[in-house]
């Protein structure tokens, strides 16, 4: 490097770099607790060569419990930072690693405020210039030995996560244990995605709930992968080691535009946009209590059938995710028939909410099919606020003002046919499938409220009338109806023609979901 | 229809001109039959049925429709409410449901079917083959309603359906019949002089006996005698009944049929013969016109033989004779089929008849039109049966699924495909897995093989298991191409079961060869964003990747180097030229390696560099990743394999037949648990080691799928 030559004809200057350089690159390269090293991961996330590393000579400045011997100083403290290009695009990446104390030899993994400061300079640096943070986090709290600067250094990057927050795309990869302070950070990124066996998030560990709670619980049962991807909805997504998940990552990574400032990305396409699928003409059944799986129809419409899914795992009633039109990023958002009759519930409900506002806040154009039945009743649901929270779905497709294209494919009905991108939310192409029933409900439960259970041989001239397209076409709800094997051909002519739209909403300094 | 109608008025011109696509995609079907392969010409002042019901399913039924629509017949077909929106339905100009899934509630249901041809006035009935093709009883209620059935009358179905009779009928029509005695031999010397009046090589068994207990097989007066020792023994003291059963023994015999054409005005011909050999579980795999083994005055003589048995049991229709070859080409009669048999297309390929066309006729009343002279071998061809089913396990076990994806491979010349599917149809448990029969044809053996070969590597098929792989290995396999086949060809080829195509040292470089330059095209395009970004992207200027590919239990180290749009691969130290359009969306993919032209199906990659590729027939998993990425990857934990012995799973799809155990229940090692059925075949599924039953999560009549949990052990 140019600057390494320069210096070194100042020798002692010279011999002094390059110690801190050793004694930082050993520091970081500290044994991991499994996997990698963060400097093996930032190697694999990054493309070859690209690494600009940022603070190596950061310093922990604590003094307190013989901290500040020389010995347990280590130049870049205990995160390795800087900037990168993945697949040629710009990132900002920050990458925790464990150093070890010498004159208590355990692991400092931990915290400090000179750790924070790092974070927050690249976090800042990527705010400025409009480019997306990764953070791969492997942290177990706050720095005990440091007290408040620590806790400060949260707060610090809990504000930059949140000023970041709809300006570039936050990604949280967790590849080793974190608690404490460590797991609101990944909380308030758009992503958080672990690496099954060796992460784990969680407020306190096993030991203090014990203490707490008398409750016998191991690490992977109270925040490891499985947990937080198929029962908190912490997780977006589980890979199965560091270099699965730092692969897929990458993968991911060009799925998302830069920033807010920029457009859904365009990748080279080899799949016509143009190419009809006969497949689509039988896949719904036809009996309409039959399910069929969403992501059959996703997978066929997609380019090259490829669909990267956000929370496979949790709340499988609703399906959402990224995929490629004609080479343009989308989000997909389906019911899934086949888990619950593809109905909303609380957690459906919150998964597509904050994915639908993502898409939103970073241009990305929403696809939506819908096959619902309705929203989930019983107490169960009522007592844990569907409504409010069936209200941030309906509220993130409302507000939303990217190009937005719905196909029903069959059930549209009742409430939940106005909150799945309806014509009425502001949509820009809704679609029918000559199978699609658009309608307040199904028609045996119509007929009994209409004719109060005496003319129950009615049903006919209800699902006459009400259980098929035309009435929602008749009056304009929706635009077309359109044979199923042409859904891509149209979906992406019309995203063609709509990357050009504008659209805005009265000023105000936030909106107000409710939360 | 009505939605149709809509489509065009509602989606203007766009909508019109997909709907003019679809309509170019469903004549496919009429194209490939269209005179390529028949030169039985259709002669319309010849009056013939106005509509015509087929009383069948799948591809066959999807066949008669081409030959119907052809002579301008309407057609109706039937269906079962899961097959409502099956290809032959479409096909049809009018489609009735007759009942649910079941084929016995369906395909089987008479009075649904009788009652169907009452309402839509068809003429007559084209059953196909299965189901109702043989059943006497439908065919006599067609007859006692007016209507014609496709098919030979109702005597001749009787006579052949039993198996004395037919075995009988066909002595006295002069049919070499396999020579045996069934009775009580005194002595040695008496079984001598019958095994000489049959001729070596002899079968003697226990006439009693079962299951090949107490049989031997003599080649001279010598063991004969010793198997009389042993037989009459075995026969005395196991069954108490000294009866000896002493008949020829068919050695490596061949199946071989002769088509036979018959009208109800005395005239019968033969349209040589097929050669069905190649079989598993007694089912045809891979059919072929000619036969390699047969010399012309030995096909004259089984065609004569055939013959005088259809004009014995005064035959009319087409009909198939079967008969076991041995190695000295001595033929015996084993049974006739009364039907359309499944492989018939490549007697058309040769002979240029419309089996259908002519079955039709003859229903009619017309005579035949040909003379046993105008009957021709032109070429040779080819047909595979193309099944949803994993040739790993037995050579075949029923895969069911979605077709996810789903193309015929029309564009390789001389092809022929018979299908009664299309992408998107579903291979259900209730019928056949068969997806299609693949022909081709050729001036010679050779040619038909070789084009063979290129249609299996170009036919995508997505979703399901299936048996493309055993079909290629089969036809290039030296004994099949030097036509030294019989029916145990599968087993003695494989006596281990099939495993897949085994790799050259040169075949697996090019098959890493080809992965890794896929890997590399791949790479290189996900750098490749359109538009101007606010933020350049810097796009490496790397040509060469160091690579680490994992095939089987091998790890190999790659290295590739872009050469301007071709990959200049090295692999083991020898460097490969890798050309292709790196078309990363289309199922089938062209690569040139070092001049040899190969087609490859890339089924499945992810980010984690694991990829499947298709790469002559078989289908082999990959993992790519790079030289740094490999070289981390052994600091990755090891995962923990699950205990598999203590659970079972079902091996694949089908219906719980019975379950023998409950939870509590203590099984030891191989002992039935229960009986799972696919597609007309039982399987009892055994316990891995012995134990108390924890829980059992299927019952009797249940429908399960691959791998799913059936009971767990304690």
């Amino acid at each position: 490097r140019a600057g390494r030559q320069s210096l070194s004809t100042r020798t002692s200057q010279g011999q002094r770099f390059r110690n801190k350089c050793f004694l930082a690159l050993r520091g970081s390269s500290g044994p991991p607790s499994s996997g990698l090293t963060a400097r093996e991961r930032i190697l694999l996330l990054l493309d070859p060569d690209s690494f600009d590393e940022y603070d190596m000579f950061v310093e922990h400045r604590c003094s307190d419990f013989g901290m500040d011997s020389s010995k347990n100083k280590y130049p870049g403290d205990s995160v390795v930072t800087g900037r990168g290009r993945i697949n040629g695009r710009l990132a900002y990446v920050f990458s925790q690693c464990r150093i070890i104390l010498f004159t208590c030899n355990i692991l400092l993994k931990f915290l400090s405020g000179a750790h924070a400061q790092k974070i927050c300079k690249v976090m800042d640096q990527a705010a400025l210039v409009g480019a997306p943070v990764i953070g791969l986090n492997d942290s177990g709290g706050a720095r005990i030995q440091e007290g408040v600067e620590s806790l400060a250094g949260y707060a610090d990057i809990f504000l930059r996560n949140v000023l970041c927050s709809g300006v570039v795309p936050q990604i949280s990869l967790i590849m080793g244990p974190c608690a404490g302070g460590a797991v609101y950070s990944p909380a308030l990124t758009d992503f958080t995605f672990m690496v099954k066996d060796t992460s784990y998030l969680f407020i306190t560990g096993p030991d203090v709930v014990k203490s707490v709670t008398n409750e016998d619980v191991t690490q992977e049962q109270l925040g490891g992968a499985k947990t937080h991807t198929a029962v908190s909805g912490v997780a977006h997504r589980a890979f199965e080691n560091d270099i699965d998940a730092l692969l897929n990552l990458r993968e991911f990574f060009n799925y998302l535009p830069l920033s807010n400032r920029d457009p859904a990305p365009v990748r080279e396409c080899h799949d016509p946009s143009d190419r009809l699928v006969p497949e689509l003409d039988t896949v719904v059944p036809t009996e309409s209590t039959k399910a069929y799986d969403m992501l059959d129809i996703i997978h066929s419409i997609a380019d090259e059938r490829e669909f990267f899914e956000i929370m496979p795992a949790y709340a499988r009633n609703i399906v959402v995710g990224f995929a490629r039109m004609n080479g343009r990023t989308v989000g997909i958002v389906g019911n899934q028939p086949k888990v619950a009759s593809g109905c909303l519930d609380i957690n459906s409900s919150v998964k597509g909410a904050r994915f639908v506002r993502f898409c939103d806040a970073f241009n990305i154009p929403l696809i939506t099919f819908v096959d619902v039945p309705g929203f989930l009743p019983g107490t169960a649901q009522e007592y844990g606020g569907i409504i409010r929270h069936g209200a941030k779905l309906l509220f993130a497709f409302a507000e939303a003002t990217v190009p937005k294209i719905t196909v029903i494919t069959r059930k549209a009905y009742g409430g939940a046919y106005d909150v799945m991108s309806s014509k009425h939310l502001r949509g820009d192409a809704n679609y029918a499938w000559p199978t699609a029933e658009v309608a307040v409900m199904g028609a045996k439960g119509a007929v009994q409220i209409i004719f109060r259970g005496k003319e129950a041989d009615r049903e006919a001239e209800y699902v006459e009338k009400f259980a098929n397209p035309f009435p929602a076409a008749m009056r304009g709800f929706v635009d077309d109806i359109i044979q199923p094997s042409t859904t891509r051909l149209r979906i992406c002519h019309d995203l063609e023609v709509l990357a050009g739209k504008t659209q805005s909403s009265p000023w105000k300094k936030h909106a107000n979901i409710p939360l | 229809m009505a939605a149709a109608l809509r489509w065009g008025a509602a989606g203007g011109r766009r909508g019109l001109r997909a709907l003019q696509r679809c309509e170019a995609l469903c004549s496919r079907w009429c194209l490939v039959t269209s005179h390529r392969f028949y030169s039985s010409v259709y002669d319309p002042n010849e009056k013939t049925f106005e509509k015509l019901l087929i009383a069948n399913r799948g591809e066959i039924a999807c066949r008669v429709i081409k030959t119907c629509k052809k002579m301008g017949i309407k057609t109706v077909a039937i269906h079962s409410d899961v097959d409502s929106n099956a290809v032959h339905v479409k096909m049809a100009d009018e489609a009735v449901c007759v009942g649910p899934a079941p084929t016995s509630k369906s395909y089987l249901n008479m009075d649904a079917i009788m009652e169907v041809i009452k309402k839509t006035r068809a003429q007559a009935v084209h059953p196909g083959y299965g189901f109702l093709s043989e059943n006497k009883e439908f065919a006599k209620r067609l007859a006692s309603e007016g209507v014609t059935f496709i098919g030979p009358d109702t005597h001749a179905i009787q006579a052949m359906g039993d198996k004395i009779e037919s075995k009988l009928l066909a002595k006295n029509a002069k049919v070499n019949t396999i020579p045996g005695f069934d009775g009580v031999v005194k002595d040695a010397d008496e079984a001598v002089r019958i095994a000489r009046e049959i001729g070596y090589p002899v079968m003697i068994k226990a006439s009693a006996g079962g299951g090949g207990k107490g049989m031997r097989i003599a080649w001279d007066d010598e063991e004969t005698r010793e198997g009389f020792r042993f037989s009459s023994q075995e026969a005395a003291s196991s069954f108490g009944d000294d009866r000896l059963l002493i008949e020829k023994f068919i050695d490596n015999p061949r199946h071989i049929e002769i088509q036979v054409l018959a009208d109800k005005h005395g005239n019968a011909l033969w349209l040589n013969e097929r050669e069905c050999s190649i079989q598993r579980r007694n089912q045809k795999v891979v059919e072929e016109a000619p036969s390699t083994f047969l010399d012309p005055e030995t096909r004259r003589a089984m065609g004569e033989q055939a013959v005088a048995l259809a004009k014995a049991v005064k035959y009319s229709s087409a009909g198939t004779v079967e008969f076991l070859v041995d190695s000295s080409k001595n033929f015996y009669f084993l049974e006739m089929n009364t039907r359309l048999q499944v492989e018939h297309p490549v007697t058309e390929c040769i002979t240029g008849l419309d089996l259908v066309q002519e079955m039709i006729r003859v229903a009619k009343g017309y005579p035949l039109r040909h003379k046993q002279a105008d009957i021709p071998i032109n070429g040779w061809a080819v047909e595979c049966r193309v099944y949803a089913e994993d040739p790993y396990k037995s050579f075949g076990l029923p895969s069911i699924g979605k077709l996810s994806q789903y193309q015929e491979p029309l564009h390789v010349p001389s092809v022929r495909v018979d299908s009664g599917i299309q992408q998107g149809s579903d291979i259900s448990i209730y019928y056949d897995p068969m997806i299609s029969k693949l022909i081709t044809y050729g001036s010679n053996r050779a040619e038909a093989l070789k084009r063979m070969e290129e249609a299996l590597d170009n036919y995508v098929i997505r979703g399901v298991a299936h048996n493309i792989s055993l079909l290629r290995e089969v036809i290039v396999h030296p004994r099949f191409v030097q036509g030294d086949i019989s029916t145990k060809f599968l087993p003695e080829v494989y006596p281990d079961g099939f495993k897949g195509h085994k790799l050259t040292d040169l075949e697996r470089r090019e098959l890493l060869a080809t992965a890794a330059s896929l890997y590399v095209a791949e790479q290189l395009r996900s750098q490749q964003f359109l538009g101007t970004p606010r933020i350049p992207i810097a796009k490496s200027k790397k040509s060469s990747w160091e690579l680490s590919v994992r095939l089987g239990d091998g790890i190999y180290p790659v290295a590739v180097s872009k050469d301007g749009t071709s990959f200049s691969v090295e692999v083991d130290g020898m460097k490969l030229n890798v050309t292709s359009e790196w078309n990363l969306a289309s199922p089938l993919l062209s690569v040139t390696i070092d001049g040899t032209q190969r087609t490859i199906q890339r089924l499945s990659r992810n980010a984690s560099g694991d990829t499947s590729i298709q790469f002559l027939g078989t289908v082999y998993k990959l993992q790519i990743l790079t030289k740094v990425a490999a070289e981390l990857s052994k600091y990755m934990p090891e995962k923990a394999a699950e205990d598999t012995s203590s659970i079972l799973r079902s091996p694949m799809p089908g219906a719980v037949v019975a379950v023998s155990v409950k939870p509590g229940d203590t099984v030891s090692e191989g002992q039935e648990i229960c009986v799972i059925e696919a597609m007309k075949m039982q399987n009892s599924m055994i316990a891995a080691k012995t134990g108390k039953v924890k829980a059992v999560h299927c019952k009797a009549g249940d429908t399960v799928g691959e791998g799913d949990l059936l009971v767990e052990l304690e």
